[in-house]
């Protein structure tokens, strides 16, 4: 695959290989993501897409090959011919420029918003509780909801949860996002909200984002490069104007069909 | 028959200040095992999550012991042996470890109910392991085991009598006793149940309660 940075990629997989069990979701995937740029994995369901966000948030762990964030060994490395795990304490450094957000929220049922936004910068980061908060006030001025601080997470809504679990990843200041179908759990009329939010962050910031969507248009404007997946491999990758219009894969076609319901 | 002869007030009344100094005594009992039974019953689950065998191995060895012994034998038997420590104690703390087992599956189930999601969002944010115990996953499990706690508190509490083999004057020895100086166990027996219900009735409806609330 091709690599469009100057310099190291944020993100480069390197003859990946995922199972479960007998089941190869990723076979000696290789494909590189270079900074700041924005990525969609389309695909049908069980290509492999959300597999990959797993593996760069080491929700999964991988059965060979090596991921490398700013050419930075993640999980595993090579000492020699070995292959072996990357002990939990360096995987830490890689992972805090890493955020995730999730389908499901998992904003944390037991804390306020606030609470839920600053727990990591506190703890991991070492931000004072102040500046901390200063920080959280602004990304939730930012996502739209200054007058949700102190609210429990349990009284929101599923579109205000997902702009707080948003908020959430940024405080972190991540050099990579990763999206993984965020607005699936949503009703259709608060998708447009958190989608706003998102195209937001894309225009603002240089964060390099990795995103899993099933909304076709929405990838269409905020990313700028385009991956097809099926059977855990790239079958097709173009900027999205080319994916969406005019795809060359006979694959990407059916899929593209199927999704648009064209 | 003479009513008089099966229930006389005034011995009611005559026993009652001693029946409330042996509640004292049950509920001190009762509140100090409880809360031996949910420090430690944390414990049993913690370590029974380790990785290591040699750790989970003997220690489920033990907690299926105390559970399948009958508490009676487990005090007699801890009383028996610690001649120098005073009953009281052998009483609660005997209690707390045999509930102790109890309580930690009670945790167990408590922790396992936390969804995935949780630990996945810690991950996520980087969080130590350490911290997302402390701040995620057990503020929720711990929420999740407030009914269980209530319910063996209220059967904590009603197997204190037990204590009166140990010489504890607790509510039903103390019952036992004025019943053996003064021929009478009617009115003492009845009321200690009376007592047993006027607090034990309250606390179930309570933790019924926190059930609905907590669903």
């Amino acid at each position: 695959m091709t690599n469009t940075s100057n310099g190291t990629p944020a993100i480069e997989f390197r003859d990946v290989v995922k199972r479960f069990g007998d089941n190869v979701v990723l076979d000696k995937l290789n494909f590189s993501v270079a900074q700041g740029d924005r990525v969609t994995l389309i695909g049908p369901s069980g290509s492999g897409k959300t597999t990959i966000l797993r593996l760069l948030m080491t929700l999964e762990e991988a059965n060979g090959g090596l991921i490398l964030i700013d050419g930075d060994p993640y999980t595993h490395e090579y000492k020699g011919d070995k292959w072996v795990e990357i002990p939990e304490k360096r995987r830490r450094v890689v992972r805090n420029r890493v955020g995730m957000v999730f389908q499901q929220f998992n904003l944390f049922p037991n804390m306020t918003v606030l609470e839920n936004i600053i727990e990591a910068p506190v703890h991991v980061l070492g931000l004072s509780k102040k500046d901390a908060t200063d920080r959280a006030e602004q990304l939730l001025e930012q996502v739209g909801m200054p007058d949700k601080r102190d609210a429990r997470c349990t009284q929101l809504s599923g579109g205000q949860q997902q702009r707080v679990a948003i908020a959430r990843a940024l405080a972190m200041d991540p050099e990579i996002l990763l999206l993984d179908e965020v607005t699936s759990a949503l009703d259709p009329e608060i998708v447009a909200d958190v989608l706003g939010v998102l195209r937001d962050i894309a225009r603002t910031t240089d964060i390099t984002m990795l995103l899993v969507t099933h909304e076709m248009q929405f990838a269409r404007e905020v990313s700028n490069r385009v991956l097809m997946f099926d059977h855990g491999q790239i079958v097709e990758e173009a900027d999205p104007e080319t994916m969406f219009t005019n795809p060359k894969h006979e694959r990407t076609q059916e899929f593209l069909k199927a999704v648009l319901g064209g | 028959m003479n009513e008089d002869s099966i229930w006389s007030w005034e011995t009611a009344w005559d026993v009652l200040p001693q029946l409330l100094r042996g509640l004292v005594v049950t509920i001190e009992a009762t509140v100090v095992g409880m809360v031996i039974a949910s420090i430690l019953g944390l414990f049993i689950a913690l370590a029974m999550r380790t990785p290591t065998r040699w750790v989970r191995g003997p220690l489920r060895l033990v907690v299926d012991f105390i559970r399948m012994t009958p508490l009676l034998v487990q005090l007699v038997f801890a009383w028996l042996l610690l001649v120098d420590i005073p009953p009281l104690v052998i009483g609660f703390s005997v209690l707390g470890v045999h509930y102790a087992t109890y309580m930690s599956e009670v945790y167990r189930a408590g922790i396992e109910a936390v969804p995935k999601g949780q630990w996945e969002a810690a991950i996520a944010l980087n969080l130590p392991r350490a911290r997302t115990w402390r701040a995620v996953v057990l503020p929720q499990a711990i929420r999740n085991t407030l009914p269980g706690l209530g319910n063996y508190a209220v059967s904590m509490f009603k197997e204190t009598p037990f204590l009166f083999a140990i010489t504890v004057v607790e509510m039903y020895q103390a019952a036992q006793q004025y019943g053996a100086l003064n021929f009478s166990y009617i009115e003492p027996l009845t009321l200690v149940g009376l007592l047993f219900l006027l607090v034990s009735y309250p606390t179930s409806l309570l933790v019924r309660k926190m059930e609905t609330r907590l669903a």
